[in-house]
């Protein structure tokens, strides 16, 4: 505080504002740089040029509008519109160049039939790129960033075992549409020795559990009229791919953990499970027809078609 | 009037301060209310169902709202990853909105749909075992807790009085089966709150739990309207831009 005097007493120094508080305390007065006033100003004089040019000022029921303008296509015909955010995103989305160079691409595989798309190495690498941004974005919640899955809730996408068919128009239609399979609950339907026979078959099918008799009365069940399991799962248990029934007799599980249950007991309890209680409307895969586009949705058939097993 | 009579009458200071800076907000909200074109007109919007209110609640509660946002920018970036940007009319049952600023987690306006009741509840009680990177914390309470809507009525009062049509005479009952149809303007009667809220639970059964209605019921049910109420195939793009 000592050299508070010095400066305003020295000619050509900073000067104070003028007042002191409490005896000797001062504020310096430092005009502001030319070149900040003079950008300032300049910001003025934008505003005002701003207010002509985009949506600006309200007045009564309504405002000033701009004379900048956006330029659009919908339905085959090119509009033109005053400017604000939702008409600049039309014309991004329409003209933008990330937008055309994507599109580019996207027309040209709405176009194409899907085994040209699989032969042409550029497609390809198009649908591994946007394929896995859109995978990410709307299916690895469920099935996992790689299409792994989780066992009991959301199908592995990478094997080749499908519930509902791994042919790429399979796949669209899944995508499309999506899926939900249905299987009754046996857990009233049968008792608990009949369940008990027919979890032994099943385990039976894939060589899991050896045959007995357990198991050649499950086949009786499976195939006759007490269970009906065949109408589903086929005489064979190979599963009918129309209705989204596993296959139960290859050793890939999606409902039933049999991998993970450590002990023939815990193997077995986990197939009563899924017999005993069926599997009621809770396996859903949304429908993607609204949220994808028609080209998206190709896309992404080809993408999950090459992520592992496609037929 | 001099600097210094401003800066030694801090009263004065604090009114001229308040003065100033509600210059900005006066400017940008106040003409809203005038403008014609503020909320598009649009059809299928319409307050939530008491069990999904319930839900909104509980969203409220659990402060969802810090990490999730619900208001779509209309960007291409916005577009690309959630779908089309939020409208106006699509909030306007909300007291309060919940468009939020912060996105530690996705934007949540078009959740509606976009997953199975079944993941909802698993990934709300342990996020990480269907996402394992996910740092959203875990809700298991929700499916263990029975939902309270005791008071899902005066839940409903209350924001009739903001102006929510929630019908509590006949004559309002009959606009609302003019404005939405019977089956929405039933939801909407305060009368039928718990009954309603007991059908859509039973009906739909969120939580995958048939003899129990729980938090997770409420909130599975909110979450899955979410974006859904507008069908936007019925419009062109250039009319939604035209109320800007
Ligand atoms: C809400 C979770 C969920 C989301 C998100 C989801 N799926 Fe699914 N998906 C499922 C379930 C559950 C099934 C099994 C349906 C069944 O068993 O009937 C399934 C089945 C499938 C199938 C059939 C598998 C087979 O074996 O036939 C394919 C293909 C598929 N999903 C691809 C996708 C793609 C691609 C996406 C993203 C666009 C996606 N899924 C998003 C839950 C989901
Ligand atoms: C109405 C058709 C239908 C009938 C009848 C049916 N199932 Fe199923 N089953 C399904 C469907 C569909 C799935 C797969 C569900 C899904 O993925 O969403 C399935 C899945 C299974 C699974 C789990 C497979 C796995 O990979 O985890 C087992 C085990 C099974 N069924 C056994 C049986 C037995 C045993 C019977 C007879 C008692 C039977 N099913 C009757 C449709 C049926
Ligand atoms: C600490 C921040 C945080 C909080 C609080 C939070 N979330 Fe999340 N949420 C996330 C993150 C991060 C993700 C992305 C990873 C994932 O899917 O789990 C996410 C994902 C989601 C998703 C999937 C969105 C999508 O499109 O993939 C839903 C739905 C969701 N949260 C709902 C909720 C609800 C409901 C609550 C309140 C009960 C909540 N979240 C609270 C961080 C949070």
């Amino acid at each position: 505080m000592s050299d508070t005097t010095t400066t305003t007493s020295t000619p050509g120094a900073v000067q104070t504002t003028g007042h002191a508080w409490d005896g000797d305390l001062q504020e310096f007065n430092n005009p502001l740089p030319r070149w900040w006033l003079w950008s300032f100003y300049a910001t003025v004089v934008f505003a005002v040029f701003y207010w002509f040019a985009y949506p600006a000022w309200p007045f009564g029921k309504t405002w000033t509008k701009g004379f900048t303008t956006a330029t659009y296509t919908e339905g085959g015909q090119s509009h033109t519109m005053r400017w604000n955010t939702r008409s600049a995103l039309l014309e991004d989305l329409d003209s933008g160049s990330d937008a055309k160079r994507q599109r580019q691409y996207l027309d040209k595989i709405a176009q194409t039939d899907y085994a040209a798309i699989a032969k042409d190495p550029q497609m390809v690498a198009f649908v591994n790129q946007a394929g896995k941004r859109l995978f990410e974005t709307n299916c690895s919640a469920c099935h996992g960033r790689g299409g792994q899955g989780v066992v009991g809730l959301f199908p592995n996408l990478v094997d080749d075992d499908w519930l509902w068919g791994g042919s790429y128009q399979a796949i669209e239609t899944t995508l499309k549409h999506g899926r939900n399979g249905y299987m009754p609950a046996f857990g009233s339907v049968l008792n608990a020795t009949q369940i008990d026979d027919v979890a032994n078959y099943v385990l039976s099918l894939s060589g899991v559990v050896p045959s007995s008799e357990a198991s050649a009365r499950g086949q009786k069940i499976f195939t006759g009229a007490t269970g009906g399991c065949y109408m589903c799962h086929g005489d064979d248990g190979k599963g009918i791919k129309s209705m989204g029934a596993a296959n139960l007799t290859d050793k890939i599980w999606t409902i039933a953990n049999v991998p993970a249950a450590q002990s023939p007991a815990d193997k077995l309890a986990a197939v009563r499970a899924v017999i005993g209680n069926g599997v009621q409307n809770v396996r859903k895969m949304p429908a993607w027809g609204e949220r994808l586009s028609a080209a998206e949705i190709k896309l992404m058939a080809v993408y999950v078609h090459q992520l592992g097993g496609g037929q | 009037m001099r600097h210094e009579h401003i800066e030694v009458n801090s009263g004065l200071m604090i009114a001229l301060v308040l003065a100033v800076i509600s210059i900005g907000g006066l400017v940008e909200i106040v003409p809203l209310y005038f403008i014609n074109d503020t909320v598009e007109k649009v059809d299928g919007v319409r307050p939530y169902t008491p069990l999904e209110l319930r839900g909104r609640d509980i969203y409220v509660r659990e402060g969802c709202f810090l990490c999730h946002s619900q208001m779509i920018r209309p960007f291409r970036d916005e577009w690309l990853r959630y779908g089309h940007y939020s409208l106006a009319a699509e909030s306007k049952y909300d007291h309060p909105f919940q468009w939020g600023s912060k996105r530690t987690g996705p934007d949540l306006a078009r959740v509606g749909n976009k997953f199975s009741n079944q993941w909802h509840v698993q990934h709300l009680v342990k996020p990480t075992s269907v996402v394992p990177e996910s740092i959203m914390p875990n809700y298991p309470w929700l499916l263990d807790t029975e939902l309270d809507y005791t008071d899902v009525a005066d839940r409903m009062k209350a924001l009739r009085y903001t102006g929510v049509p929630y019908s509590l005479t006949q004559a309002e009952y009959e606009k609302n089966v003019k404005d939405f149809g019977k089956v929405v303007a039933d939801q909407l009667d305060i009368s039928q709150a718990k009954d309603n809220l007991m059908k859509q639970a039973r009906t739909f059964n969120y939580d995958g739990l048939p003899d129990r209605v729980t938090e997770m019921e409420a909130l599975v049910a909110y979450l899955q309207v979410l974006g859904t109420m507008v069908d936007f195939s019925k419009y062109d793009e250039g009319y939604f831009a035209n109320f800007r």
